[in-house]
């Protein structure tokens, strides 16, 4: 076999060595544009995984690599004056030029031909070559020439970022969070040898502005930054190499080899660097292709089980990346959190690391975290609650009502089967304030009768420690359908009864029109709800939900999806809001406990309501006098897009809670105790909503 | 978990008789149910005329349609042929139903592509109504045969969560299988359906010393449209019994109430053989 690696990074040296080592009778060129001396960028940082990957592979470089390492296991965290360790998180640094020339010799030695400062041109100049290895990188030519069959996604990312050296002697991967009169801006930095560290500092695009980096050459870049984060730096200094100001590029590619041309590391796919795994990710792609060809003797067939292999992992260290940038591209959101709060997230950012994780890792940094919530949620000073549960096992205070504990759960018929489960919050099924607010036959009205069948419900659920939430609501458009057990959203065929919309469009194509609703209507339905959360009161609840959520009426007038109307409740979303808030505003005049209001927090379709407006619903709502969100998602069209990842609710929680202030209850596919301690510690919700599935 | 087997329409050469027989032997075997596929710009049995014709030499085992693509159906005619394959069998049929993937078909059965994921939804929402209108019969016993849903995108799954019973996956290893079971499970109950959908899923296999390469060229054929793909597909043919023990395995640890093994090679000894490595 003839091979030609393009590029000599990591990916490219390691590639060309494993294959040459693998078979010596191989021959194997590497070419790369620079001086074998020329390096760009800093240290680069692997965990122990990749380390065991790297011995198995090739022990002598793995050996030079052991010895030139920074080895360590915190990650320290500055924010607001304050330091948090968490400890238990090894990795291992080593500078990216030290590891660049270990990786170069070991190349040299078994023979491979390595060609530096040739520029390639065209893959024709390869063409006695019987495998193309492109590890040039994400702009590099093999990527871009083949960009046909690779069909690559290119995502840009919001901030700013830049790479900076600093001979600051670090022992823990650090993150400084500072905000200055320009904004906020956060460091990246993680230690590769003894006395120097990368030093990454990343900042929103409108503060980068701001603060004239725009225009600043790399000697003003250094300076603002020196003195933005003097306290940390202690009289360091930063240093450039080629350090410019970029915005991070996602790399997706549906294929990552086309005939006899394969890529590996960057040319395949880029994480952003705030996971730092672009190296060992690159690393153990060479290894897999080299694995891969010899097991088979067919180029194409080694190529595909390189291919299956390596993308699902790479595929799954992409989203917890995805996750991680999003994090800091508005950690701006958390700014407030207590310190012990705001490192819990920041640990937790891109969801792979969970509550029990970071208790294996450091148990002394999570019950930290569990004394001052359980303080906080306890009303008593830090500290005094010596024998912490964990998040989900302490109290809320919704409103003046006290919640055992923040686990909720949403009772499909019987109020009292669900309280059994120890839930503190048990929230009622729907319950229709008028006979054709209902969405099944089987939908209970919130008559005399079922108030009465109520009072024994609340009274049991409360022996059992939960508290009950009743939730009221109008189906709207998305009434007069048959019972749950026969399917969701088909309309009866007897015994179907009129219904009422903001618009007169028809749910699904088999649904009947609903009437426009008049004013009349309006005045009415307002009535409606007073009149129920009346009753409510005599029937010892402890909470209304108002439904204002899942296309029934009063989201459906909420959203520019099924809401055309032309009077004062259609239109802008202050008019769309206009019947959602007269109803909050009359239950909330008779009704002095805890309300809570759902809320659809996305539509899943374009033209709908989006997660932005989510926000600013939320705040009309907390203005009028709700107590607490619950965003759902969907349903408001009967054909739109949704997305049922794992925990699909919680960013609207987490969003909704930190931008408006209000409390949340997350929703949406939550089925563990794990997910929920995450999602209460990180502050993405108040409550959380167990799945019992 | 259940475990049933493929019946070989997609493979070439195979006679009637080769087909009849291929049920016989199923029926009197571990095998839960029959499944068949569906294409129509191939050389392969059309599926309901398929399950009749295994329907005619069993009395036991399921027949299972893994999916038929409704979009390139008339409604009224798909749900009257599910209603008679399924009255004809004594209630022995899952239908599942999804939208395929291959624009080809939709090109030689002259339906538009775009707009068929709606157009699917519209067919669901007709065809139990249809079933328990009485208007257009056979009526089905009860509220007609087990409706499963395909898909992988979201809308598939509210879908099914809206109108099936549960879910039937396109094939892949466990891992595939257990995260769309997953977003299944919760579209179900974000939609508030009671219980938890029925899952069933997908494999391919080839046993013997008979020509692996065959197989894997008849995957390669069969997923040609999905490009380099095809290439994994086949890859992922199950050709050891260790490689099917491992699959079901994993199938079963993912919470799969219902696994078909589809062939790969149109030989009868592969019923034998798969039965063999099942019990």
């Amino acid at each position: 076999m003839r091979y030609a690696v393009i590029g000599g990074g990591p990916a490219g040296l390691y590639f060309a060595l494993l294959a040459k080592k693998a078979r010596p009778g191989d021959e194997v060129l590497l070419v790369e544009r620079n001086p074998p001396d020329a390096t760009f960028g800093w240290g680069v940082v692997f965990s122990e995984e990749t380390l065991g990957a790297l011995r198995d592979a090739d022990y002598e470089t793995y050996t030079e690599i052991q010895n030139s390492f920074a080895r360590w296991n915190a990650i320290d965290i500055y924010y607001r004056d304050t330091r948090i360790r968490s400890r238990g998180h090894v990795f291992t640094g080593i500078s990216r030029k030290v590891l660049l020339n270990i990786l170069q010799r070991r190349c040299r030695e078994l023979g491979v031909r390595l060609a530096f400062e040739r520029e390639v041109h065209e893959l024709a100049e390869f063409e006695n070559a019987d495998l193309i290895i492109g590890a040039d990188g994400i702009n590099g030519l093999v990527r871009r020439t083949l960009a046909g069959s690779l069909k690559p996604a290119l995502t840009l990312h919001p901030t700013k970022y830049v790479w900076f050296g600093s001979d600051l002697p670090l022992d823990a991967f650090t993150f400084i969070f500072r905000r200055n009169y320009h904004g906020l801006f956060q460091v990246h930095a993680y230690p590769f040898d003894a006395r120097t560290c990368t030093f990454i500092v990343e900042c929103p695009e409108d503060a980068w502005r701001h603060a004239g980096l725009e225009s600043a050459s790399e000697a003003e870049s250094i300076r603002y930054c020196e003195a933005l984060f003097a306290p940390e730096l202690d009289g360091r200094r930063l240093m450039s190499n080629r350090s410019l100001w970029l915005n991070f590029q996602t790399l997706k590619q549906e294929a990552w080899h086309a005939g006899n041309v394969v890529v590996l590391g960057d040319a395949a796919h880029t994480a952003h660097f705030s996971i730092g795994s672009g190296t060992k990710l690159a690393m153990e792609d060479s290894i897999a292709l080299v694995d891969a060809l010899r097991r088979h003797r067919d180029l194409a067939a080694a190529l595909n089980d390189y291919e299956m292999e390596r993308q699902p992992i790479v595929e799954r260290f992409q989203e917890a990346a995805l996750e991680s940038a999003s994090y800091f591209e508005q950690v701006g959101r958390y700014d407030g959190f207590d310190p012990r709060q705001f490192a819990f997230n920041l640990l937790t950012r891109s969801r792979r690391i969970t509550y029990v994780n970071l208790t294996q890792r450091d148990p002394g940094f999570v019950r930290g975290v569990d004394t001052w919530f359980g303080a906080m949620a306890a009303g008593s000073p830090d500290g005094a609650m010596r024998l912490s549960p964990p998040p989900m096992f302490t109290p809320f205070r919704l409103g003046g009502l006290e919640l055992a504990n923040r686990v909720a759960s949403q009772a499909r018929r019987d109020l009292n089967a669900t309280a059994q489960t120890g839930t503190g919050l048990v929230i009622s099924q729907f319950v229709a304030v008028s006979l054709d607010g209902r969405v099944t036959p089987e939908t209970p009205l919130f008559d005399l009768l079922y108030q009465d069948h109520l009072r024994g419900e609340v009274e049991r659920a409360h022996q059992n420690g939960s508290r009950v939430a009743l939730q009221l609501a109008h189906a709207g458009r998305r009434g007069s359908m048959r019972p749950s057990s026969e399917g969701i959203d088909r309309p009866l065929r007897e015994g179907a009864w009129k219904l009422v919309a903001p618009s007169p469009i028809a749910y699904t194509p088999h649904s009947a029109l609903p009437r426009e609703a008049t004013a009349r209507d309006i005045a009415h339905l307002v009535k409606l709800f007073e009149t129920a959360a009346r009753a409510a009161a005599s029937c010892s609840v402890d909470a209304i939900e108002l439904n204002m959520g899942h296309g029934y009426l009063l989201a459906s007038f909420i959203s520019p999806l099924t809401n055309q109307r032309r009077d004062d409740y259609g239109g802008s979303l202050e008019n769309r809001m206009r019947l959602p808030l007269e109803v909050l505003d009359a239950v909330r005049a008779v009704w002095e406990r805890p309300l809570m209001i759902r809320i659809s927090a996305g539509d899943w379709m374009p033209g709908g309501v989006e997660l932005d407006d989510a926000v600013a619903i939320a705040a009309m709502l907390k203005t009028h006098g709700a107590d607490l969100v619950h965003p759902v998602m969907g349903q408001t069209v009967w054909e739109s897009r949704p997305d049922y990842r794992r925990l699909f609710g919680v960013p609207a929680s987490d969003r909704i809670r930190n931008e408006v202030g209000i409390p949340t209850l997350a929703d949406g596919s939550i089925a563990t105790a794990d997910d929920v301690n995450t999602i209460l510690a990180a502050g993405r919700a108040d409550l959380c909503l167990l799945d019992a599935g | 978990m259940k475990i049933g087997i493929g019946l070989p329409t997609t493979l070439a050469g195979v006679s009637g008789e080769l087909l009849t027989d291929w049920a016989k032997r199923a029926e009197s075997g571990p095998f839960s149910s029959l499944g068949v596929l569906d294409r129509i710009a191939y050389e392969n049995y059309e599926p309901f005329v398929a399950l009749a014709a295994a329907a005619a030499v069993t009395r036991r085992i399921r027949l299972a349609t893994m999916i038929v693509i409704a979009p390139l159906r008339n409604t009224a005619l798909l749900a009257k042929q599910a209603a008679s394959l399924d009255a004809l069998s004594a209630g022995r049929l899952t239908l599942g139903l999804a939208v395929g993937a291959r624009g080809e078909d939709y090109q030689v059965a002259d339906v538009e592509p775009r707009g068929r994921g709606r157009r699917f939804a519209e067919q669901l929402e007709a065809i139990r109504d249809i079933w328990e209108a009485g208007r257009i019969g056979p009526k089905p016993a009860g509220s007609g045969p087990q409706l499963l849903v395909g898909g992988s995108s979201g809308e598939a799954l509210a879908r099914m969560a809206r109108y099936g019973d549960g879910y039937m996956h396109g094939g892949g290893p466990p891992r595939a299988f257990a995260g769309a079971a997953t977003r299944a499970l919760a579209a179900w109950s974000d939609l508030g359906r009671p219980g938890r959908p029925v899952t069933w899923g997908m494999g391919y296999f080839a046993l013997g010393d008979g020509p692996a390469e065959a197989a894997a060229q008849y995957l390669r054929h069969y997923y040609a449209f999905t490009g380099p793909f095809a290439e994994k597909i086949a890859a992922g043919n199950l050709t050891s019994p260790g490689a099917i023990v491992d699959f079901i395995r994993g199938y079963e640890d993912a919470g799969c109430d219902e696994l078909i093994l589809f062939p790969t090679i149109p030989s009868i000894d592969q019923v034998e053989r798969l039965a063999g490595v099942i019990h």
